[in-house]
C-alpha cells in the first residue's frame, strides 16, 4: 500500500555501506517486523521510534508494518538507524516529503520523547557516505564537531525529530549551529621539565621520537619511568590531518569521542593497565568489534606499564600491529581492519622487588627471579624494540639543585628539525620514519660512513649483535645522525646507537 | 446486559449493517463453540465466506483495538474459521479473515476501521 525508502550508512570497523531502509505499510493486524540482520540494541528501535513519534506528534501507523535495512546479508548494529527508521515511516505514511531524500542520509538514536542523540562513527559514516555520492546528511547535534571534518557536505544538525519535521513540513529554519574552533594541540598539563635529571633517559625518548623507535625503559620503582613515558606526546610532532582524521575516526568507532571537540592534532597517548585482555589490546567484540588500545594509540603511544606483569600472549598479540600496522579482527559476524601504527612504550622493573639497581643492595630477589623477570618478555617482542633504557634514580646533587630540565617545546623543536631532514631524504620512498626503513635499503642506500660500518661488522664477527639487530642499530644510527645534522651516521653515531640498545646491560 | 457487552453488541451490530449495505449477506452471528466465538460470519456476493472478528471501544485511551488482536488470538480465529467450515460442510471452501475495530465516540458518532484478509 505504502512503500519508502530513506538512506544510512552502517559500519563494519571503520568501512561504511549504504544501507536502503525501506518501509513497507500494509493493511493487516497492527504488527512490526524489522528485517536485515539486526542485534539486540537495534530491535529495540521499534519502542523507541514509535515512543519518539508519538511524543512528537506523530501518528503511529497502527497497521503491519515492515522495515527491511538492506542489503540484508550486512549485519548490522547500534541505534543509529532509530532516525532513518523513523522518517522511512513516516515517508512511507505520506507525511514527509523531501524532494533530495536520494542523496540524504540519516543518522541518529531517537529518545522516547523524540530528542535525537549522538551515536558513535559518525566521522568514518559520513567519510563513507561522500565517497558513495551522497550530498547532505542528517546528524545528531552533539555529533556535529566530528562531522564537520568532512569536507563537502551539507550537513543538517538536529536537536529532535519534532525541530527536523518542522524543518522539512513547514520550512522552519534549523537553529544555527555553534562554530567549532578545530584544536590543533590540546595543551597538555605535563611537560619534559618537570622530570628531574634523568639526561640519559631523556635523549634516548627524544632520538625514539625522531625515528619512532619502540622503547622499553627499566628502572626501580619511583623513578620516573611512567613521568616520561607520559611525557613523549608532548615531544612529538604534530600528526598531519588526514592522520587525525584517522585518529578521529577511531575514537568515534569506540564512542571515545568527546561531544564538541574537533579535529585533535595531538598524537594519542593511550596506557593500558598490565591487566588488560588480548581483547582489549587488540580490539574485538562479538556483536560490535570495536578497536583495542593499540588502534586507539594509531600514529600515536601505546604506554604499557609493568610489562612483565601483563598476561602471557596479551603483549604478544602486538607483535602483528607492530609488523604490519594494521589489526585484523575475525569474528562470527565478519572481519574488520583497524590501522594501528604506534610507537610501543614498555616500562619494567628490574626485578620482582624492583630494587635491583646500582649494586643492587636493597634487592631481596634471587638471581633466578631476576633473570626470570624480564624474560617474560618475549624474545620476539624484545627483538622490535630498537631502544633499551635503564632508568636510575636521580642522584643527590639532582635531587637537591634547583635546575629545570629542557622543557618540551624545546625537545620538540629539535625532534621537528630532524624529522624533516629524515622527510626529505624519504620523499622518494613509501616509508616516513628512520625506524620503518627496509633492510636491502640499509645495505645499499642507507648505509652509515665506511668507518661506522667497520664498527658494526665488529660487533657482528664478535656475535654481540645479531643480523636483525645489526639493522635495528643501523636505523637507530639515522635518527641519531638527524639528531646532530649528519648526512650519514658516523662512528660515534653508531657508538651511540649501540650504547642506547644495550644501556640496560645484561637485563635485557 | 452488562454495559460491556452492549458497548460489543452494538458494535457488532454495525458492522453487520456496514456488510448488508455492500452486499454481503450474513449468515451467523456470535457463532460459538468450545474453542471460542466467531463474532460475524457472512457471504460476499462472489460466493467467498466471510470471517469477522470485531473489536468495540469507547476509546482509544488504551490503543488501537486491533493491537488487542495477538498471534495467539489470530491464530484461534483462523481454527474456529476452519471449524465452521468442516461442521457446515464447506471444507475448502474459499475464505477470507477479516477485522474491524468499532470506535463509540460520546458524541454518538461511530467510526469504523475495516481490515480485509488479515490472516
Amino acid at each position: 500500500m505504502a512503500l519508502s525508502q530513506v538512506k544510512t550508512v552502517a559500519l563494519m570497523g571503520l568501512a561504511g555501506y549504504l544501507i536502503e531502509v525501506e518501509v513497507d505499510i500494509a493493511d493487516g493486524l497492527p504488527s512490526y517486523a524489522l528485517l536485515g540482520l539486526p542485534d539486540a540494541a537495534l530491535s529495540e528501535s521499534k519502542d523507541r521510534v514509535r515512543s519518539a513519534m508519538a511524543n512528537s506528534g506523530q501518528p503511529w501507523p497502527n497497521r503491519k508494518v515492515t522495515v527491511s535495512l538492506s542489503p540484508a546479508w550486512l549485519p548490522k548494529s547500534g541505534s543509529s538507524f532509530d532516525l532513518p527508521i523513523a522518517i522511512a515511516l513516516l515517508k512511507a505514511s505520506g507525511l514527509f516529503i523531501d524532494p533530495d531524500s536520494e542523496e540524504t542520509i540519516f543518522i541518529g538514536e531517537l529518545a522516547l520523547d523524540g530528542e535525537v542523540r549522538a551515536v558513535r562513527g559518525v566521522l568514518p559514516a559520513l567519510v563513507a557516505a561522500k565517497k558513495l555520492g551522497i550530498k547532505r546528511a542528517v546528524i545528531p547535534k552533539p555529533n556535529l564537531a566530528e562531522a564537520h571534518l568532512v569536507d563537502g557536505l551539507e550537513l543538517l544538525a538536529i536537536n529532535s525529530l519534532g525541530e527536523l519535521l518542522e524543518f522539512f513540513i513547514n520550512g522552519v529554519n534549523l537553529p544555527p549551529a555553534d562554530e567549532i574552533p578545530a584544536t590543533a594541540r590540546i595543551e597538555s598539563s605535563v611537560d619534559l621539565s618537570d622530570i628531574i635529571g634523568q639526561s640519559f633517559a631523556r635523549w634516548a625518548m627524544e632520538i625514539a621520537a625522531i625515528g619512532g623507535h619502540h622503547l622499553l625503559l627499566i628502572g626501580p620503582p619511583g623513578t620516573g619511568k611512567t613521568m616520561l613515558a607520559a611525557r613523549i606526546p608532548t615531544i612529538l610532532p604534530l600528526v598531519n590531518p588526514e592522520e587525525a582524521l584517522e585518529i578521529t575516526a577511531i575514537q568515534s568507532v569506540a564512542g571515545h569521542l568527546v561531544s564538541g571537540s574537533a579535529l585533535n592534532r595531538t598524537p594519542p597517548f593511550i596506557a593500558p593497565h598490565h591487566t588488560t585482555t588480548a581483547t582489549a589490546m587488540v580490539g574485538g567484540g562479538s556483536h560490535y568489534i570495536k578497536p583495542g588500545a593499540a588502534s586507539l594509540a594509531h600514529r600515536g603511544v601505546l604506554f604499557i606499564d609493568e610489562a612483565p606483569e601483563c598476561h602471557p600472549g596479551v603483549l604478544d598479540s602486538l607483535r602483528l600491529p607492530l609488523e604490519s600496522g594494521e589489526v585484523t579482527i575475525t569474528r562470527a559476524l565478519g572481519s574488520v581492519t583497524y590501522p594501528a601504527r604506534f610507537m610501543l612504550v614498555l616500562a619494567a622493573n628490574p626485578c620482582p622487588c624492583g630494587r635491583y639497581s646500582g649494586k643492587g643492595r636493597a634487592c631481596s630477589c634471587t638471581s633466578v627471579q631476576i633473570r626470570r623477570y624480564l624474560q617474560r618478555l618475549s624474545g620476539p617482542l624484545m627483538d622490535r624494540i630498537d631502544i633499551r633504557v635503564f632508568v636510575e634514580p636521580p642522584s643527590r646533587t639532582e635531587m637537591m639543585g634547583a635546575q629545570i630540565g629542557e622543557s618540551s617545546k624545546l625537545v620538540r623543536a629539535r625532534v621537528l628539525a630532524a624529522r624533516a631532514r629524515s622527510q626529505t631524504r624519504f620523499a622518494n620512498f613509501d616509508w616516513q620514519l628512520n625506524s620503518e626503513i627496509p633492510a636491502k635499503y640499509l645495505r645499499a642506500d642507507f648505509r652509515a660512513e665506511r668507518n661506522a660500518m667497520a664498527v658494526l661488522h665488529e660487533e657482528l664477527e664478535a656475535e654481540r649483535l645479531s643480523a636483525r639487530g645489526f639493522h635495528k642499530v643501523l636505523r637507530l644510527a639515522w635518527s641519531i645522525a638527524d639528531s646532530r645534522s649528519h648526512e650519514r651516521p658516523n662512528r660515534s653515531d653508531i657508538e651511540s646507537a649501540l650504547s642506547l640498545r644495550n644501556s640496560a646491560g645484561q637485563l635485557s | 446486559m452488562a454495559y460491556r457487552q452492549v458497548i460489543g453488541a452494538t458494535g457488532e451490530e454495525f458492522v453487520a449493517r456496514h456488510l448488508t449495505s455492500h452486499g454481503y449477506t450474513i449468515v451467523e452471528r456470535n457463532w460459538r463453540i468450545r474453542g471460542g466465538e466467531i463474532d460475524l460470519i457472512a457471504v460476499a456476493p462472489n460466493g467467498k465466506i466471510i470471517f469477522v472478528e470485531v473489536k468495540t471501544r469507547s476509546s482509544n485511551k488504551f490503543g488501537d483495538p486491533l493491537e488487542a488482536i495477538t498471534p495467539a488470538k489470530a491464530a484461534r480465529l483462523q481454527r474456529l474459521a476452519l471449524g465452521w467450515l468442516s461442521t457446515h460442510s464447506r471444507f475448502g471452501s474459499d475464505y477470507r479473515i477479516d477485522c474491524a475495530a468499532v470506535l463509540l465516540l460520546p458524541s454518538g458518532e461511530i467510526k469504523l476501521d475495516y481490515r480485509q484478509a488479515v490472516l
